[in-house]
This record gives C-alpha cells, structure tokens and sequence, in this order.
C-alpha cells in the first residue's frame, strides 16, 4: 500500500488538495507543503503547544496531528486570525497593546489558543486565562502580559456585542 | 531637539508581522534546491569511535551524503573550534572538532550530517549509519571529577580540571581570625538551560555566482560566528555573509558557535547545495548549552555588630566536556559574590572541572544568580544567628552613595578593578520592603500560623555588570529615497532592538520610529559586531546608534543649510525635511541626500564627507552596574511541599530607561525565569552521564499557572559612562530571583527549622526537609 495519499482540506477558508505521505505531521505540512510558516514547531512532543492550530474551531497540537487526519477539516492557523482588511483583531491587538510578545515564538500557539478559549468563555477570570494557556509554554513574557492581553481582548469584545 | 521618542513606551514595531504569522525564523526560510541535515550525535556520554560504515544510510533512496571527520576541508580537520575568550586560569584546553574525530565526550556531540531530500528521510537514513563505538568511562558530577582517580572526561587529559581561578582580595585569614562570628554554608545549584522556545537552526547556502556562503543561523551576533568560520575554513572576508532573521528567544547559548556549524557550511560548499538544519527538541536537551551545577563552600565573618569582615570558600563549577566560553561564567559568578555590600576581604577558589555533559555557558543571569544566592544567604544566616532582622543586616553592610564610584576589590577577567559606577543600594532596598508593607509582615505571618498556613517572606539584593564592551556597531544612513536605516551588530532575540534604537534615532532626526528602519545582526550591514547578550545591547547599541544618528543627522543639517545659503544652527530637522527655522524654506532628507551622495563631474572637495551617514562603535571604558532588590512572600503547604507565590515585588534600577513598556516585560519575563530555577528546572542525567530528562514532560519550565504578577517598580539611577545614561535590563529579573524565593520559603519553614541550601527546590525536596528536620537532623 502507498504511503502517500492526497488529501483536501481548507485552511483559513482557502481550500487545498495535496498529495503528503502518511506519516507527515499536521504541522509540518501547513508549514513546509502549505508555506504557511506562521505555525511554530517548538518541541514535537505536545508540550509547549507552539504548533497549536484550530481545527473545525477546536484547538490541536499540529505536531500530534498527521496532515492526513486533517483530511475534510476546516484548519485555522495564525495567517486566518487578522481582520478581512488585513488589520489585527482584537485579540492581537491586545496582544500588541500589553506587550504580549516579545520573541514572537510561542505567539502563534498563544492566539489560536485563547481564540478558542474566549469564543466559549467571553468573561473569563484571570485564573482561568492561566488555566486556558497553561499548555503552552513562554520563556520571554512570564505570562503576566498574555494574561492581560486576554482580559483586554475579552473586554472589548464583549463591550462591542452589548 | 529633545528627547520625545527616548523614555516613552512606544508599541512595538516586531509586532504586526509576529501576530499575524509573517515573522520569519530561520526554518521560515525555504532556498530553491535545499537539503535537509540531520546532525547525529553521540548516544553515548564518553566512547572512543572506532569506523563508521555509511553503507546501509547511502542507500537509501533520497540521500544524497553522510558527512564525518574524515570528510572535512583539511582546515576543519588541523584545528578544532577556537576558543574565544582565552585565559590564564586556563590550565587544559578542550575544544571540539567540527564532527567528532575519534572520541565523544558527551551524549549528544555531533558525529555525522546526513543529508537528504527531507527530514524525514534524513531521519531515517540516520538510523541506518553504523558507528562501532568503544564505550570509555564517563565522569558525570563536577565534584567527583577533582577527587583522585576519577574517570577522566578526555581520555588524553592529565586531570578533569580545566581552569583555576584564585581571587583573593585583602587580608581574608587577619579578617576570620579577628572576627567575632563566622558561619559557614554549603550550597549545592543548578541552573538548567535556555531553553528558548525555538530550537537552533542554520542554513548554509552557496551563492556559485560570487563563489561565496550565505548562512542564516538563530543566533545571538552573526559577527563572532564569522569570525570563527573564517578561521575553520580558511577564507577571506567576502568570501562569507552571515544573517540572523527573527529568533525565538535566546537567554545567552544562542551566542555560542556549535561545532556543527562548521560542518554544515563545509557541506553546502562540498555539495553545492543550501543546506538547513534544525535542532529538534530532544537535540536541543543533548546539546544546547546549560549552566548547570556549582558547589559552593563558603564562610563568612562578620564583627560583633554584623558587619561583614570577609568572606572565604572554594566554587566547583561543572564545565561540561569543553569550555567555550572558557572561564567567563565561574568568573562572573565569582566576582558577583560581594553584590551591593562591602566586604573587605575576599577569597574564593574557583575549580572548573571537565565532565562528560554538553559544555556550559551562560544563561540568563550568567552565573550571578548563584552568586546572589550564595550572598543572599550568608547575610540572612547572620541575621538569625545573631538574631537580627535580616534587612538591618543588609543595611549595616550595604555600600553607600557617597562611596560611588566604588572599587569592590576585585579584579575582573579583562584585568581590570571591578568599579560599581552609580547606584543607591540602600534606598532601592527600603522602597522595596516599604512597597510590600515588611514591618508588618511579622503580624500577618504570626496570624497566618495560628491559622495553620505558613507564610515567608523572603528578599535579595543584587549589582549586576551590564552593557560590557567592547563595542557594538551603528551605521545611520538617510537613502536617496529620503528613508532612514540603521545598521546594527545588535541581535535582538525578543527583547525589542528594532522598536527601541528606533526610538533614540528618532530624536535625532526629527522623526518617528516608524520612519526607522533597523537593521540588525547581518554581517554585510556592519563589518564589525558583537551582539546582543550580557545586558549589554541598550548601553553598546544604545550609545552607537545615538552617536551615528547625531552624526547622521548633523551632515543634513550641513548640506540642507549649504544648499538654501543659510547658518547650520538656523536648520531643524522634522518630518523628513530639514527646515530653516522662522520661515518656509526647507529641503526634503531626499533632496539632501541626493546633495549629499554626489553627482559625476561636480566637485564635493572642501564640504562635508560625501553621503548622508554616519557609523559609531562606542567603546565602554568599563561596565555600567544596574541593580535591585526583589522581594517574594510564599505559602507553603507542609503536606504536599507545594509553594505558592503569593506576591512578587521588584525594585530595578537601570538607569535612565528607553521604553518602560519593553523594560518591565524583561524585568517580568526574568523573575519567571528565576521562578523555573527556584523550583522546577533540572537537568538530570545519571551516574554515567547519560542525561534522563530530554523532553519537556521531564523537564519543568514555569506555567502560566505557576507564575506570579510580579510588579515592578523602578528607581533611575544614571550611568554617568554614557552618553544617555543607560544600565542593562535584560538579566535584572532573574539574578536575585532564585536567592529571594529560596529566603521566603525558608522563612515560612522556620517554625520547623528547615534550612534551605540548594536550588532548585522541589515540593518533594521540600517535604523531605520538613521530615529531616523534625528529626533534628537539619543544622
């Protein structure tokens, strides 16, 4: 049997047909087949959740995941997060606001993440914005300014639904 | 022209392409034709290689080499790696080759490139090389390696130690003999590693065009990189370019050239191919640098009052199986024992000892955080042994304002007197404790116990040398299109160089830091380069780049005031024009510096230099000494051992500060740092040396969950040693954090007597202790 199968799958709502071999990884596929390097590999063992992407809306280590899982998936990754004007969102711009980032290595896993975790908790506590990212490690920021970047983000998103 | 930019917490100009997926690390980076590596490495912790049979992994469809030693340039195979920073207190030198030749000294040293199609099929075809390995013993702890008949870390070497390093600084034997108490400790640390959330990575490229190399590498300074390969290949200048794009974070072993470099440039000339390699995670554990262990053994004396008389002891620090960056890190932790306090007598013994574990370097911090620790808690020892509140200690002995510059004694590793250059020790520490309510935490604690909860505050103070030469470079140059760019060694890897040195060039021209574009660690931008570690990139890039741009900035104002016939002096710059003040007239920087760059024929002789740029390499005739003081209370849970920071509070004086948004996310991101190697990070191996814990589930680096809020408040103390009056930030928050939380849990524990001498400190570790100590066996 082949170990290679083509797939299709939409990623940040562009669709793709490709052909990978079985055993590659969700994330390397979107970064090396797709070109779509936004999404970082940083310990390919599930543990630092840098490689962490939505899939059909849910988080996903995409070093755990082999591209042909992903098969008829609807992926999001950190290029599908910016406004359709190309302007940063709210979350990102919270980010930016609260000096969420320094290198910018674990960002990508931080932001789809807590994409995830404020479409279901829209007024989150501080413990559980920690709780939330606590799966994805930052060597640079402490956490301290992701924590209030997501508060922030939380609040304006609520303010401009009410 | 003020300073408008200098001082603000301008947004950051990495961001919009960071949070949108368009930063571009180095395995971003995809060259048409590329191959990919995977560096074998040594399964074992000290083994003689006796052949390698390439057969089975050439083989293999999609493999295009397996590179070893014998296949090196003859320049690779005459010389090891050099070592940068010689010494004296050097007493064996052990560097490696660029693939081992016919011993490994570690688990994890490099053996072989395979090159292949993919990193898959590398991977495969690296299980399929066959190494006929002769296992020697291996040595594994930096203590038993000095003791008699120890298995040698180098088969060839007379002895496991490297390098000693005698400090010794007034009368220390007068000083004990005539004290009035002394206490002694011995106070077992380890430092982890970096770990950056990006794993190192390289390409080498050949450009057949020019006959040259390109490299993108994630490193800390592209310069000295260069400098090395020059020598291992044996080229001239042009010959080779080195890039760093965006790196994932650095805490100082990114700074280190790794001996696979080498081989992997020389592949991509022999094959005539880009080559990229990446570390994996597990190779990261293998083979990035750590800082890892010291045994410290100390005594201090201090006169019927407390105040300290001299301190005396010896350091055993684990090198690991070379030494590249040669005694710097023993050294700096050394000579960072004496902190804020005067101590006039001074002896410490420094053994650096071989062991067959990944060399150490420094991280974050730089061997000052065991320094602190070791200070830290001599001085809280006196306190209780004395009876004394443990910040009257600190008071008794701190150096004074008046006394700056202060010359502690000491002499540091560039031969120099270590001189603190500014700084106001006693009145950081006070802001500090007042700032957390110290008088009455006796009262809370107190009321805490009668609740069954143990609370501990705990705090430290440090000095820390930062911004050290010998320079870093800055080219400030206006283009013909009217836009700014300045060129820099600096190598930022997160801590903002591009938005930061944006902000003091745009005081200088009139602009904003949009209007700045900085360019940075690229050996074809600046010839000369250090790069960014040790603090030391606000006060060497900081410096140079204000010079270039003050330079820069005066030659528009030269060519504008030349070209519209009036004074220099009458000439502001704004907004990209140069305008003559009180009037309409003005020029755009395009205009000028289409002026400045020349036209055929017409003579510039008698004017100012050609082109509208400038370059600075400002030379610090010595370091610049931030400093702080941290102060952390915590809960013990006496069942489980498990600490919870209840409240995180640092003073940082850095002097005068470029963007404070940017300073206190180092200052935050550094205490969690601290926080790791207070309680989670340890890199363990066995008593062979074969490391044990080589993944991030082994391996504990600081959660969101376990970290606190830290606040920071700052004090300004100028550097009078340069021209804006800056420190370096970038290590403040971790240096006292390890000694402070290490003081807080110990003062939660007093009730039961437990005293904590090692780090780090782990919930078993810490019930262990209880347990000890309710048998009296703990001091």
């Amino acid at each position: 049997m082949s170990n290679r199968r083509k797939i299709k799958l939409t990623v940040n709502g562009q669709d793709y047909e490709r052909e990978t071999e079985t055993r590659t990884t969700l994330v390397d596929f979107l970064r090396h087949e797709l070109d779509l390097t936004g999404t970082h590999v940083g310990c390919e063992h599930g543990v630092c959740g840098a490689c962490t992407v939505l899939v059909d809306g849910i988080s996903a280590r995409g070093c755990l995941m082999l591209a042909v899982q992903a098969a008829g998936k609807k992926i999001t990754t950190v290029e599908g997060l910016a406004n359709p004007d190309g302007s940063l969102n709210t979350l990102q711009q919270a980010f930016m606001d609260n000096h969420g980032l320094q290198c910018g290595f674990c960002t990508p896993g931080m932001l789809t993440t807590l994409t995830e975790f404020l479409a279901h908790n829209p007024d989150p506590s501080e413990t559980e914005v920690r709780i939330a990212i606590s799966g994805n490690l930052c060597r640079c920021t402490g956490y301290q300014s992701i924590v209030a970047a997501a508060l922030q983000a939380a609040r304006v998103m609520r303010e401009g639904k009410s | 022209m003020g300073a408008k930019w200098f001082g603000a917490s301008v947004q950051r100009k990495e961001d919009p392409a960071l949070l949108t997926g368009r930063g571009r690390f180095v395995d971003d980076i995809k060259l048409p034709g590329m191959l990919h590596v995977v560096v074998l490495r040594s399964p074992h912790p000290h083994a003689a290689i006796r052949g390698i049979d390439k057969t089975r992994a050439l083989a293999l469809p999609g493999v295009h080499a397996v590179v070893t030693f014998a296949d090196l340039p003859e320049s690779m195979r005459r010389q090891t790696v050099p070592l940068l920073v010689p010494n004296p207190a050097i007493k064996q030198v052990y560097m490696p080759y660029c693939l081992a030749r016919d011993e490994v000294c570690f688990a994890g040293e490099p053996i072989c490139l395979v090159v292949a199609e993919s990193r898959y099929v590398a991977e495969d075809a690296a299980a399929l090389v066959d190494i006929d390995f002769e296992p020697l013993p291996a040595i594994a702890d930096c203590a038993d390696a000095l003791a008699p008949g120890a298995p040698l870390a180098h088969r060839d070497a007379t002895s496991n130690l490297g390098a000693h390093i005698p400090l010794d600084v007034g009368n220390v034997d007068a000083a004990f003999a005539a004290a009035a108490h002394v206490f002694r400790e011995r106070i077992f640390q380890h430092r982890g590693g970096p770990f950056f959330m990006e794993c190192r990575g390289m390409i080498a490229a050949p450009d057949p065009a020019t006959e040259s190399l390109t490299i993108y590498v994630s490193s800390q300074g592209p310069h000295r990189h260069k400098r090395v390969l020059l020598d291992l290949l044996d080229w001239a200048d042009h010959q080779l370019r080195i890039v760093t794009p965006d790196v994932g974070g650095g805490f100082g072993p990114k700074g280190s050239f790794y001996a696979e470099y080498g081989a992997l440039a020389a592949a991509a000339m022999a094959l005539r191919r880009p080559l990229k390699w990446i570390e994996d995670r597990q190779e990261n554990f293998l083979s990035t640098q750590q800082e890892r262990d010291q045994y410290w053994d100390v005594e201090i004396a201090t006169d019927a009052d407390a105040r300290i008389l001299g301190i005396r002891g010896k350091l055993v620090h684990d090198s690991g199986a070379y030494m590249p960056w040669g005694v710097v890190l023993p050294w700096i932790a050394a000579t960072t024992v004496p902190g804020p306090y005067v101590i006039p007598s001074f002896k410490l013994d420094v053994l650096c000892a071989f062991t067959n574990k990944v060399p150490t370097s420094p991280v974050r911090g730089a061997g000052r955080p065991e320094a602190v620790v070791v200070m830290e808690r001599l001085v809280d020892r006196v306190a209780r042994e004395l009876k004394l509140d443990r910040a009257e200690v600190r008071r008794r002995n701190f150096i004074q304002p008046a006394q700056m510059p202060y010359k502690v004694g000491i002499i540091f590793r560039d031969g120099r007197p270590v001189t603190y250059d500014s700084g106001d020790y006693p009145v950081c520490q006070q802001s500090a404790l007042a700032a957390v309510d110290y008088e009455n935490f006796k009262a809370r604690q107190a009321l805490a116990r009668r609740q069954g909860r143990y609370i501990g505050i705990g705090f430290g103070n440090a000095v820390e040398a930062t911004g050290l030469g010998p320079y870093e470079s800055a080219t400030a140059r206006v283009a013909t299109s009217g836009r700014i760019t300045v060129y820099t060694g600096a190598t930022p890897q997160g801590q903002s160089h591009k938005t930061t040195l944006a902000q003091i060039a745009a005081d200088q021209f009139g602009c904003t830091p949009d209007d700045v574009t900085i360019v940075t660690g690229d050996t074809a931008a600046t010839g000369l380069g250090v790069g960014s570690f040790a603090a030391r990139t606000a006060v060497n890039a900081g410096s140079s780049v204000h010079l270039a741009s003050k330079e820069a900035a005066h030659k528009i104002r030269q060519f504008a005031a030349a070209m519209m016939e009036v004074a220099e002096g009458d000439i502001e710059l704004e907004n990209g024009f140069a305008k003559v003040a009180g009037s309409d007239l003005k020029r755009s920087f395009r205009e000028v510096a289409a002026k400045a760059v020349g036209m055929p024929g017409f003579s510039m002789a008698g004017g100012p230099l050609p082109g509208l740029e400038a370059t600075s390499h400002f030379t610090p005739d010595q370091s610049t000494y931030s400093n702080g003081t941290h102060v952390a209370e915590v809960e013990v849970d006496i069942e489980t051992g498990q600490v919870t920071i209840l409240r995180y509070l640092v003073m940082h004086d850095c002097g005068h500060v470029i963007n404070p948004m940017v300073v206190e996310g180092q200052v935050v991101g550094g205490v969690i740092h601290g926080v790791g190697n207070a309680f989670f990070e340890r890199m363990v191996y066995d008593g062979d040396a074969q490391p044990v814990s080589t993944h991030f589930g082994d391996y504990l680096l600081p959660l969101a969950t376990d970290s606190p809020n830290v606040e920071v408040l700052h004090m300004e103390t100028p550097s009078p040693l340069n021209p804006l009056g800056l420190k370096g930030a970038g290590e403040g928050g971790t240096i006292p954090a390890i000694a402070t939380l290490m003081a807080a849990v110990e003062n939660a524990l007093e009730p039961f007597g437990v005293h904590i001498a090692e780090a780090p400190i782990t919930p078993q570790r810490i019930v262990e202790l209880l347990g000890e100590a309710a048998k009296g066996r703990t001091k």
